[in-house]
Formats: C-alpha cells, structure tokens, sequence
C-alpha cells in the first residue's frame, strides 16, 4: 500500500513537472515570442528613424533642386518675355505680310488692271460688261476642260487612228481637196474627220488598255456641261441677290467722295491720272443719281408717254417676228423646189433680211427709249430685253434651218443605207451563192460609202456660225471704231464742218449690242458643244482674244458718254437673261438627243435606236444587278410623280421664307433711315438754340471732340475704363461709340495703339 | 467696306508704296533710326542749308518749293496746303520739327482724331477755321482738274453742307467735319 502510495505520489509529482514543463515551454514560447515582436517593433522604430533620416535629407536635396528651379523658371519667364516682344514685332510685320499677300492676290486677278483703268475713265456699267466678259470666260475655260480632258484626248490617245475606220477616214472623193486652205477654214476635209467633230468617235463600248468607255464619257459631258452652267449661273445669281440687298450708308455720299477719295500714297504720275478720271466719273455718276431723284415728274404725262413707248416697242417687235416667220416659210418652199431656180436674193433672204432687221430696230429702240424719260440704268435695261427679243427671232430661223438640214439629212441616209447593201453584195460580183457568209473582203475605208453624218453637219454649223461671229466682231471693232476714230482725228483739219463734235465723231462703247452678243454666242456653244467638241475651246480662244482687243479699242477709239451712270452692283440683270438663253439651248439638244435616232456610221452611238441607250446598256453591263433593278423602281412613274410634287411644295416654301426675309429687311432699312433723318433733326435743332442763345466766335484751335446730345450719358458713363476692359467687352471699343475702331486692332484712338496692344488684343479677343 | 473703284489704288500700293515712317512706333524704340532717316531726307532736300549736327538746334528752314517736290508729294493735288498747314508761320516753310511732325501725322500710327484735326486744316483754304462754299469749290476743282460744269461743282458743293452742316450756319466748322469724317469707311486707309 506504502509502495502503491509512492508510485501515485511519483505519479503525480511526475505529472506536475510535466505540466511545470510544459508551462515552462509555453512561458519560453511566449517570451519567445514577446521578444520577436519587440524585435520587430525594434526594427519598425528603426526604419521609422532611419526613413525620417531619411526624408530629412530628401527635404535638403529638394531646396536645393528647387533654387535651381527657380533660376530656370526666371529664366524661362525672361526667355518668354523676350519671346514676346520679338513676337509682338513680328506680329507687326505679319499684318503687313497679310496686306501685301491680299494686295499680291487681287493682283492675279486676269486683266483686274486693266479692268480698273476702264472703270476709271468709261464708269463702272462699261466696266460691268469686261467683267462678265471675264467671268464667261472662266465658264468656257471649265467647259474646254470636260470636253477636252474627257472626251477628246481619249480618243486621240486611246482610239482607232485616223484611217481605220470608214467614219475616221476622209471619203475617196474629197481627198483630193482635203488639206487646202479653203476646206479647212469651212471645217470640213481633213477638220471634219478629227477629234473635232461627232462623226470621228467610234462606237466601241470600252478602248485601251484602260478599258475606258467613251460613248458613255461622251454622253456624260455632255450633260455635265450642262448641268455644271446651270448650277453656276444659278449660284451667282443667288450670290449677287444677297449683294444687291445690303445697301450702304449714303448719309454722307458727297461729303465723303469730297474728302477721302484721293489716296495719299500716290506717288506715280500715271496712277495720279487714272485716279483723277476715277473721281472724276464718280462724281459725275453721283451727280446722275442727284438729278434724276430731283427731276420733277408729272405723273400722268410720263405714264402715257411710256404706255406709248412700250406700245411701239411691242408692234415693232410683233411686225419683225412675223416678217422672219414669213420669210422662214417662204425659203422652205424655195428648198422643196431646189434652189438653183432661183437667183442672189431668193437664196439669201433669211441672211439679209434678219441683218436689215438687226441694225435699224435697236436705233429704232433707242428712239423709242428717249419717249420714256426713265433713268439711265432702268432704261439701259428696257433697251438690253427689247433687242433681246428681237434676237429671240434670229435663234428661231437659225433652228428651224437644222431642222430641217436634219430632216432632209435623215432621209438620205435611209437611202444610204439601202444602198450599201447592194454595194456590199456588188463587191462579191456573184463569185459566191447568196444567203451564205463568206469572209469580208478588205476595203479601204476611203471607199466605202458614207451615210450622211447629220450631227457632224451640225457641229459644223455651230463652228461656222461662232468663227463667222468672231470675225465680224473684230472687223466691225476696227473698221467701225479703229478707222473711224482715225478719220476723225486726222481729216477734222481739213474737212468743212467738226467731225468731233457732229457726225460721225467718235464712238461710244455700245454696252448692250455687246453684251447681246456675248450672250448669243454662249447659248451657240451650248447648243453645238454636244456635237461638235471642239467648240468650247475655240470660245475660249475668241474670248482670249476678244478681251485683249476690246481693251485696247476702248482705251483708244471710244469716248465716255455724256450721262455716265453707275452700273447696278449685280450682274443680275445679265444673268437672268444668261439663264434664259441656257435654258433655251438646252431645249434643242435634248430633243435631238431624246428623238431622233443617231447615224448608223458614225459617231459614239452609232447603232443604238436612241442616243440615251447608253446609260442602260452601262447598267447592264458595268454595275450590279441589283442597281439595275433599284433603278428600274425609280423611275416607276408612282415615285417620279410624288417626288415632283415635293419639289414644288418646297420650292413654294422656301420663296414664302425669302419673301418674308426681304420685308423684315425693308422694314429694318427704314426704321434705321427714320432714326438717323430724326438724329439729325434734332441736332440742328438744338445747335440753332445754342446759336440763338449765346454768340461766341469761334477761337483759334478747333476744339476737341464733344459728344452730341443723345450719346452724352454714355460715354461719361464709360470713362475710366482702361483698354483691356474695352476688349474684353467686345468688338468695338465701348468708350467712344461715335468712333469706329481701328482697323487692325479694333481699338478706338483713344487707347494706344502700339504692337502689344495689338497682340494683346487678338489674343484676347480670341481667348473671350 | 471701300468703294470699289478706289479699293484697286489701294492696292497699288505695291508697286507705288512711299515709305511713311512710323515714328508713334512698337516697343523697341526706333525713333532713333527712324528720326535719323528723317534727317537723312531733310538733308539731302537742301544739303548745303541744313546742318548734319542737330544738337545745337539750329534755326533752319527749308521753303516750300524744295518740299512740293518730294516724291511723296508730287503728285498730291493738296501738296501746297499740306505743307502750309504744318509750317508755323503759315507761308509753308518747314523746320525740321515740323517735317517730322508731318510725316507723323501722316503715318499709319498717328490717332484718327490727329489726321481729322489737320484734314479739317488742309481743306480750309482761307484758314477762316470753317470750310465754306468757296473752300468746298476749290477742293473740288483741285480734286477733279476742273473737269466739272459749274452747274455741277454748284450741285456738289449744295450736297455737300446740305449733309455735313448740323448747325445749320451754311459752312462746316469742325464738329460737322469731324462727325462726318469719323463714320467714313475710307478715311484711315487712304489719308495715311
């Protein structure tokens, strides 16, 4: 039990050091452990210091770098300001590089100075007629491009060359003629079978290497050149409406032609000259409009007087279109019966009786016109449409001849073509039974027969008709005016009575016969451009030519009118007569293109039953198929009716918009000329109270400028302002409204006017 | 905007330019230069009167005739009344102050109310300090070459104070001209 009694003591004091181990142990572990965190800790702290030992010593680094910064940044800011003032200078010298580039781009302007020298001396309606020659002339040089580029050089580089081809080829019988000089100034010969005229183009549907596809090329110009001048003449129509509506201030017309109209810094006696005719013309323009808005009219008398007038003017006009109506016929009945029955006059009939008609109707015009007592521009404008209408009669015989050329050209080729077959079938000479092929046998092209190429024949009436046109203009310029200036000037010693002052004397530019002119002619090269290619350019070498030469007649053998008056400031006039006679041309084309079948032998469309063909047979052939079939929906009568009927509804909007904007404009207009007449009212009104009130004379220094009644509150109001806030404020400067700014920096000239203000001013205005 | 016919001679400057000199000028001072330019032309009008050394000032005049005939102003048809309207004593004589005072007016820098102040001088010919009919006629006739009917320079002259004149006194003193001539649209760019 003893022993048994110590085991279990052993027992347990064995446990208990155990567990006292065991505790120990875990005490070691814990201290253990107490220790590594207090290690850590340790550590912690010690990298905390040495981190703020750190950071203590990034601060010193930081000084340093930021002293150094801040040498650069000074120097930076003095680089800046320095960077500044050379950019003010040169900002100075930019504006004048500016100037000079405009000064430079109105210099190549074609013929400007030429144009402003005219101006100077013949007025600015003389003038209006060179620039619309000009601008003509920039339509005809795009058109010579299209037709040039597209139609023309293609063939000729790309094409058949000249002799494969029986349509290319000048036929046996006229060879022998082809080159003289004769043929080829009628265009016809070797001019005929060239790249000049429709019959030329071969009807291949794609050529060269470039596959490119000249009937379709050529069909496209053609409608292209069209189009683009309907587009252009409509586009400045609209531009030159939105000039004439912005009127300018009149307030003091005289009072500044008096005053600011010579230009200081002449210095070349030439320019002096021109200058002095320039001022000279203004102010007999000027006067112009003075006296006919003073002139006195008795209402009742001028209104007969023109019902009279305009009555005269229509019987005439009724009377010259019925006797070319009748003349057309009669010479139609003489070409049924063949005109070699009849003598010179039966022949030309046409030729002589619209020539009489063309120089005694517009004299008698201008007889008409002085019944009317209208003013100069209004009654130039009568003048212009009345001949304009008469030449209307000239454009209609000249059609009516095609025609009928056409017509007659049509049935030949019918019996052309019956006759080739029998020609075709002679060439065999039975050597093989008939209804069977055979291999062709080789012709040369001069042999075969030709059909007759009517739409070359009327190309070659166009051309005919513009050279002849030219060369009348030219003869007439120098016989009319050259010869006749010199007889003047050097038989006036020895003749009886003056010739400068009676007849002839010199002449006077005839603005509206020339203008007709240039009209007419453009709508020819419109008509005849489709068939013969070669018109624009020959256009663009007679305007070329036609300026040069009318400059120079101007200059040296006409005189100035007596009433020179100033032209309006569009062209409208002359463009809406332009877009007539383009609207008119177009009519003939697109009824030759639409109607009549092309010649079987020549030409881009030979083979085709209509001329428009090509546009399906490209579908067809070059686009997808479903474009074929979304075309074929579009032009489905259903949709083309609805699409018109939109056009019209939004055309009759939008001139419902337009005429509403032009009333509000008038109205403005108005209200601002009530309230200037009303301003200047009333300061005469107080000034003459002030004169009543006190008599001063008038010391020796002008006084400085005193703000007039109305305008005092606001600029007292205004005073004090410094200049940046004026720009800040907005465009003009607001401490004097009375004083425009200047025209660079848009201060007023209350502020200084030195190249940093300038600067300053653009940068800011920018910046607001 | 400009009217169109005179716009072209200003853009003739080109090729015609006379150098007026900034003497209001930019940051840089070149007065220096450019008055030592000044002297230069003032010199070489009448090398043997005027003095290269101007630190003494001396009293130096150059008559009108040598001045009209400097290439600036030759062909101003107002080239009389501009140079006696800078001369001090009225008869046209130019010290070298007052050439330079010339040239500044008529430079691109000088204020808008310095150029009305002596435009209104130079178009008053009896310096009565008013322009009345007589004045408005000779400028006109200087300004066409009298190639205007008298019933028209009548017209004109008639137009003129009927548009200018607000106080009504038949002539314009220089408010009228000057309210006149601040709205016009040419008067900076051509009296330069």
């Amino acid at each position: 039990e003893r022993e048994r009694e110590n085991e279990e003591e052993k027992d347990v004091k064995e446990k208990k050091r155990k567990k006292k181990k065991k505790e120990k142990e875990k005490e070691k572990e814990k201290k253990k452990k107490k220790k590594k965190k207090k290690k850590k800790k340790e550590k912690e702290k010690e990298k905390e210091r040495k981190r703020k030992r750190k950071r203590k010593k990034i601060g010193k680094k930081e000084r340093v770098t930021l002293a150094q910064g801040i040498n650069v940044h000074l120097g930076t800011e003095m680089m800046v300001w320095f960077l500044f003032f050379l950019f003010c200078d040169s900002f100075q010298k930019w504006m004048k590089f500016q100037r000079d580039f405009e000064n430079f781009k109105t210099a190549c302007i074609p013929w400007e100075m030429k144009i402003k020298e005219i101006e100077s001396h013949f007025g600015s309606s003389v003038a209006s007629y060179f620039i619309f020659l000009r601008w003509m002339y920039g339509i005809n040089m795009i058109l010579f491009g299209l037709t040039f580029g597209l139609v023309m050089v293609p063939e000729a580089l790309m094409g058949k060359p000249y002799g494969s081809l029986p349509r290319k080829t000048v036929p046996r019988a006229e060879e022998a003629t082809a080159m003289n000089f004769a043929t080829l100034w009628d265009f016809s010969g070797f001019a005929q079978y060239s790249v000049l005229f429709y019959g030329y183009y071969n009807n291949q549907r794609t050529i060269g290497w470039l596959k490119f596809r000249m009937p379709l090329s050529y069909f496209l110009v053609g409608v292209g050149s069209i189009g683009y001048s309907f587009m252009i003449v409509t586009r400045t129509m609209a531009k030159n409406a939105n000039d004439d509506g912005g009127g300018d201030d009149t307030s003091f017309n005289f009072s500044w032609k008096m005053f600011t109209s010579w230009d200081y810094l002449i210095g070349n006696p030439e320019t002096a000259d021109n200058k002095f005719a320039s001022i000279t013309t203004s102010f007999k323009e000027a006067i112009v409009e003075e006296q006919e808005s003073r002139k006195e009219e008795n209402i009742h008398l001028t209104r007969f007087l023109r019902v009279l007038a305009n009555f005269l003017a229509l019987c005439t006009l009724a009377g010259s279109g019925y006797l070319i109506f009748f003349v057309v016929r009669r010479s139609q009945q003489f070409a049924l019966e063949g005109l070699e029955n009849y003598g010179w006059w039966e022949r030309n009939e046409v030729n002589t009786v619209m020539s009489l008609l063309g120089m005694f109707c517009p004299t008698l015009f201008d007889v008409i016109s002085s019944l009317e007592n209208y003013h100069p521009r209004i009654a130039l404008r009568w003048q212009l449409g009345r001949i304009f209408a008469l030449f209307l009669g000239n454009l209609y015989t000249f059609i009516i001849a095609l025609m009928d050329e056409i017509n007659l050209k049509l049935e030949e080729e019918k019996i052309v073509k019956y006759n080739m077959t029998i020609w075709e079938a002679s060439l065999y000479n039975g050597t093989i039974p008939e209804n069977s092929t055979a291999p062709p046998i080789q012709v040369d092209p001069a042999d075969v027969p030709r059909g007759p190429c009517w739409e070359t024949m009327v190309g070659q009436e166009f051309v005919r008709l513009t050279v002849s046109d030219m060369m009348t203009t030219y003869i007439t310029i120098l016989i009319g005016d050259f010869l006749r200036a010199v007889f003047v000037r050097f038989f006036n010693y020895c003749w009886c009575w003056d010739l400068e002052y009676g007849f002839p004397s010199y002449s006077e530019f005839d603005i509206s016969g020339n203008v007709l002119g240039l009209i007419f002619n453009q709508g020819m090269i419109w008509m005849g451009s489709f068939y013969a290619p070669c018109l624009p350019a020959i256009n663009v070498f007679r305007l070329h030519t036609s300026m040069y030469l009318q400059c120079w007649a101007v200059m040296c053998c006409n005189v100035p009118q007596e009433r020179v008056f100033k032209a309006s400031r569009s062209n409208n006039f002359y463009m809406a007569m332009l877009l007539f006679i383009l609207f008119l041309s177009t009519l003939p084309a697109v009824y030759t293109i639409v109607s009549i079948p092309p010649s079987f032998d020549c030409g881009p469309f030979s083979g085709k039953t209509r001329m428009f063909e090509v546009i399906s047979e490209t579908l067809e052939h070059d686009f997808p198929s479903w474009f074929g079939k979304v075309f074929g929906y579009a032009s489905n009568p259903g949709l083309i009716l609805p699409f018109i009927l939109l056009m019209v509804l939004s055309i009759y909007y939008l001139n419902a918009t337009s005429k509403s904007y032009k009333e509000a404009n008038l109205e403005l207009k108005k209200k601002l000329q009530s309230q200037a007449e009303e301003n200047k009212r009333r300061n005469k009104q107080k000034a003459q109270k002030s004169n009543e009130q006190e008599e001063n004379p008038f010391e020796t220094e002008p006084p400085p400028a005193k703000p007039k009644g109305d305008k005092q509150d606001e600029s007292t109001a205004n005073k004090g302002k410094n200049w940046f806030e004026c720009l800040v404020m907005g465009n003009s400067c607001v401490c004097d409204p009375r004083l425009p700014h200047c025209l660079d920096c848009f201060l007023c000239s209350n502020h200084p006017h030195n190249a940093e203000s300038q600067v300053l001013a653009y940068f800011l205005r920018w910046l607001v | 905007m400009p009217s169109e016919q005179a716009g072209f001679f200003v853009k003739r400057k080109i090729s015609h330019k006379i150098q007026l000199y900034n003497v209001y000028s930019s940051t840089y001072s070149l007065l220096r230069d450019q008055n030592t330019l000044l002297h230069g032309r003032y010199h070489e009008m009448a090398p043997n009167v005027v003095p290269m050394d101007y630190t003494k000032d001396p009293d130096v005049k150059l008559p009108m005739q040598l001045i009209i005939n400097m290439p600036e102003l030759k062909e101003n048809p107002f080239k009389e009344r501009i140079v006696e309207s800078f001369s001090e004593d009225g008869e046209g004589s130019l010290s070298f102050n007052d050439f330079v005072d010339m040239f500044s007016v008529l430079s691109e820098m000088a204020p808008r109310e310095l150029k009305a102040i002596y435009a209104f001088k130079i178009y008053d010919f009896n310096t009565d300090n008013f322009i009345c009919k007589a004045d408005l006629e000779k400028t006109l006739n200087k300004l066409t070459r009298e190639e205007l009917t008298a019933e028209e320079i009548t017209l004109v002259c008639e137009k003129v104070i009927e548009e200018a004149d607000m106080d009504g006194d038949g002539k314009l003193g220089f408010a009228d001209f000057e309210n006149m001539i601040s709205k016009a649209p040419d008067f900076l760019r051509y009296y330069f």
